[in-house]
């Protein structure tokens, strides 16, 4: 083992410099479909990444290659700057990352203090309790010790899988799914619970979903994926406010998208002046605007073409779909007092400051083109 | 499978086990694959060099015969076995805790002596006849009792607990989830047993009938009681009355095609379905009371099976035993504990080889390894499906060619297992007829384990020993348990392997039987037949007094 002849400082410098997980290329195909294809992905110490995707994009794929469960058919993986796949083959049981699946997967024959140990076999005995206590007391189930697992909850039940994981410190978690399995008013606290575990251990974690609310909020950075490809990587608000293509801005939410003109820096769609394009002068292009609902406004003006076609009640807010004279229709969320009726003439606008993406096909366009 | 299983989930990467795999298990599986596959190589090969099929007269016949025995064992054992693991599954009635046990027991009863007690019985000279004509009077015809109808009650009446025990097994490990379910949305216990249980046992009830029929296809002493003569009768005849290879191996290559289309038939019937459990085994489905009428006949029911395949035979027996007794002390005789020995030795020999050898495959396969190992795990299950007298005569013909290659080597005399036969033999014929039913057994706990907990004991860092020794051998242990069970009743069994392939002077319990029953000797036969049907008990009250089992229901 590489890291058995390092010593202690070397391994935390290495650590805090070297990604936790490091992809370059990696492929993976069953049989004729290729289910991860060259992706390149990194995920820095400490650091929580979420991946997201529509089911069988490859999200689950990755990362099984990254646990060690597949083996890539090219590229190379590398965890905390060390090679695990690739030029050389490390299995699962020599990576150390962590693991928690959508079923937990616990031992269902052992309790749960024996379940928290099952990793802890390279330690000291006597340091074993300890550790199972500290993790456990972690996740807040320091009374279930004792229990198995068919006796806990779901959300239990899923703590415990998350404390297993943790228990041997790994740099990485991977966490497939894990909350999909829970009720939906037990998963925001779950939700919590377990990004504060995995930030007190300071691992850094990949949170595989297909939420996007849970893809938004968790992590600190985003990944979308597509087809086997990773399509854009960022922070949570800029791959929401600034998606790279259509794909993504679709995905990551609600949009509509209405053909626009950029003229002299100015951007006008079928409602009107829409913002201001700094930076593009000289331009005069035809491109499509991307609208979210929550950059639409509306008012009520019975001199308008455009009606209120339909209107959703969603608590807080009310969601009111529009038509406009052209056929096409625009998304608004609305706050709780506003009820405009169905058949309602309104005035359709973008809410003041609202920088909406533009796009030219299917790429959006940071740069007034060519 | 269309109708959704609540409180199971099907986890998205069920098809996808660990398929990096390990070259150190994978190449263990391909090892077994060859011994296994070895004597029947070695029989296919010699049919090859001879040229064409030599089939004697009646084949069609023989086929015909066969075909039919099959199909008409496979129904008998299907509806008694899985209604009665649904009677004691779903129910709860007067017994019910016993009788479900007592009702594994015709398992330790062979054809070969539930056929002879069953002749003795109903044959014309037998008591129920000679009582019949005494009261109707002589011009009662005989009845049709040596014919394919008491071949296929003798059979059923042996071999339903195989599908009783592996449909059993399923419904113990359901969480009474998905039924109770399917109850409170409306559907009769009648409904929901064809709609949910039955389909969520269907892998388990293949698995039961596929080891039934290949027993059918095997078998050739019993059905010679009742003048059936299968394709298999055919391969020993030939065998005996000419020691003609060529004809013998030629029919077994008919055997062989039925075999095929037997496990073939089981794959379709398994599908790709495999379900698991969310959160580890179920407790068991909670049983509905049967009261007045419903118990007393859910009660009777179980008593008659259970009577017919075991109490009255065993009863039979035990007076035969008595007399013969009475009349000189056959305990003096030195060759009881001499066969006795042998069975016992060479059973558990076997049946820990079979055990070990299943759990190897199971495990290497829930490692991974790719498409060549998958294969290699299934052509170890065909060697259930090949007769004994083929197997047989397969390692007869390995150990020629050993012997030649001794000889090439300068070694005149060879290994000499040739014509004095050897327990060597048996026990490599043992493990290759044997570990079909043990890995059947064990592969079916193993696919109930979720491989996301085998992926997450992978990451804790359990290599592939602590793996097997800490996740898989304790979740499968029931499969294990069955697996032994399994064996050992059938090695004590075991019959045509033995008289083939005993040494000089070796002769287990079984052929002792044989040959004492042969010669219409049933007072004598019945002692050691009891030996017999005795130490096939005692695994199966084990596993049924394993308070870990009992724990898990």
């Amino acid at each position: 083992m590489m890291a058995g002849v390092m010593s202690t400082s070397e391994t935390v410098a290495r650590v805090a410099t070297e990604p936790a997980l490091r992809l370059r290329g990696a492929c993976k195909a069953y049989g004729a479909h290729d289910a991860v294809r060259a992706v390149d992905l990194e995920i820095a110490a400490g650091e929580v990444l979420t991946l997201i995707g529509p089911s069988g994009c490859g999200k689950s794929t990755l990362l099984r290659l990254a646990a060690g469960l597949e083996r890539p058919d090219a590229g190379s993986v590398e965890l905390g700057g060390r090679e695990v796949a690739g030029s050389r083959w490390v299995p699962p049981e020599k990576r150390r990352v962590g693991l928690v699946f959508q079923d937990h997967a616990l031992f269902p024959h052992l309790d749960v203090a024996t379940n928290v140990a099952f990793g802890l076999d390279r330690l000291p005995r006597a340091q074993r309790g300890p550790r199972v206590a500290e993790v456990l007391d972690l996740v807040g189930l320091g009374h279930v010790r004792d229990r198995h697992p068919h006796e806990l909850s779901g959300g239990e039940q899923q703590r415990v899988a998350l404390a297993r994981a943790l228990a041997p410190c790994p740099s990485l978690v991977l966490l497939d799914e894990p909350f999909s399995s829970l009720d939906e008013n037990l998963r925001a606290q779950v939700r919590a619970d377990t990004l504060a575990a995995i930030r007190a251990t300071g691992s850094a974690a990949m949170v595989v979903t297909h939420d996007q609310t849970e893809a938004l909020s968790l992590g600190d950075r985003l990944a979308v994926m597509r087809d086997g490809v990773v399509e854009q990587v960022g922070a949570p608000t800029a791959v929401y406010e600034t998606p790279a293509n259509r794909f993504v801005a679709t995905f990551m939410g609600d949009a509509d998208f209405l053909p626009a003109h950029v003229q002299r820096a100015l951007l006008t769609c079928e409602i009107g002046v829409v913002s201001t394009v700094p930076g593009w002068g000289d331009s005069d292009v035809h491109v499509e605007v991307m609208l979210r609902p929550h950059e639409v406004a509306l008012r009520a003006e019975p001199t308008s073409t455009a009606v209120v076609e339909r209107v959703e009640y969603h608590g807080a807010f009310v969601l009111h779909e529009v038509r406009l004279a052209s056929g096409r229709t625009v998304r608004s969320w609305q706050q709780h007092g506003v009820r405009l009726e169905v058949g309602t003439a309104v005035d359709v606008t973008v809410v003041p400051g609202s920088r909406p993406v533009l796009l030219s096909g299917d790429t959006a366009l940071t740069a007034p083109p060519a | 499978m269309t109708v959704p299983a609540p409180g199971l989930v099907r986890p998205r990467t069920r098809r996808r086990l660990l398929a990096a795999g390990r070259p150190g298990w994978s190449a263990a599986v391909l090892v077994v694959a060859a011994v296994i596959a070895s004597p029947v190589v070695a029989v296919a090969v010699g049919a090859l060099l001879q040229g064409g099929l030599q089939l004697p007269g009646g084949v069609g016949g023989m086929v015909a015969t066969t075909l039919a025995l099959t199909v008409l064992v496979a129904l008998g054992t299907s509806v008694l076995g899985t209604g009665l693991a649904w009677l004691v599954s779903v129910h709860e009635f007067p017994g019910r805790r016993v009788l479900s046990w007592l009702l594994v027991l015709p398992l330790a009863v062979p054809a070969y002596i539930l056929g002879f007690v069953f002749l003795s019985t109903f044959d014309y000279a037998g008591p129920v006849q000679t009582g019949l004509r005494s009261v109707l009077g002589d011009d009662l015809g005989a009845l049709p009792v040596r014919s394919l109808g008491g071949a296929t009650i003798v059979l059923v009446l042996t071999l339903y607990p195989y599908v009783y025990l592996l449909v059993r097994a399923a419904f113990s490990d359901l969480a009474p989830t998905a039924y109770d379910a399917a109850r409170t949305l409306g559907a009769s216990p009648a409904r929901a047993f064809r709609t949910v249980l039955l389909p969520l046992a269907r892998p388990s009830l293949a698995a039961g009938l596929a080891l039934v029929t290949m027993e059918v296809l095997t078998d050739f002493a019993t059905v010679q009681y009742f003048n059936v003569r299968t394709v298999s009768v055919g391969v020993y005849l030939v065998w005996k009355g000419s020691f003609d290879v060529a004809s013998a191996v030629s029919l077994a290559s008919l055997v062989l095609l039925f075999a095929v289309a037997v496990l073939a038939a089981e794959r379709a019937l398994r599908g790709d379905a495999r379900y698991h459990q969310r959160g580890g085994r179920g407790r068991g489905l909670e049983r509905r009371r049967l009261t007045g009428g419903r118990a007393v006949a859910a009660t009777g029911a179980c008593v008659t099976v259970a009577a017919l395949a075991f109490g009255l035979p065993v009863l039979r027996l035990v007076t035969w035993a008595a007399a013969a007794v009475a009349e000189e002390n056959p305990f003096t005789d030195t060759r009881f504990a001499d066969h006795l020995t042998s069975s016992v030795l060479v059973a558990a020999i076997a049946a820990t080889t079979c055990v070990l050898v299943s759990v190897v495959l199971a495990h290497a396969l829930r490692l991974g390894g790719g498409p060549w190992v998958r294969a290699a795990a299934q052509v170890t299950t065909f060697g259930y499906a090949v007769p004994g007298a083929v197997v047989g005569i397969g390692v007869l013909a390995l150990f020629s060619a050993a012997d030649r290659l001794l000889q090439a080597l300068g070694r005149e005399d060879g290994t000499g297992i040739l014509v004095t036969g050897s327990v060597l033999g048996i026990l490599l014929a043992y493990v290759v007829r044997f570990t079909a039913p043990a890995y059947q057994a064990v592969d079916a706990s193993f696919a109930r384990i979720p491989p996301t907990v085998s992926a997450s004991a992978l990451t804790l860092g359990a290599g592939p020993g602590r793996l097997l020794g800490r996740v898989h051998l304790p979740l499968a242990r029931s499969g294990v348990a069955v697996a032994l069970t399994l064996v050992i009743v059938d090695a004590v069994k075991e019959l045509p392997l033995v008289l083939l392939l005993r040494p000089f002077g070796f002769t287990t319990l079984s052929v002792w039987v044989y040959e004492l029953a042969s010669e219409n000797f049933w007072e004598r036969a019945a002692l050691p037949a009891l030996l017999i049907v005795l130490v096939a008990v005692v695994p199966v009250a084990l596993t049924f007094r394993n308070p870990a089992t009992r724990h898990a229901r």
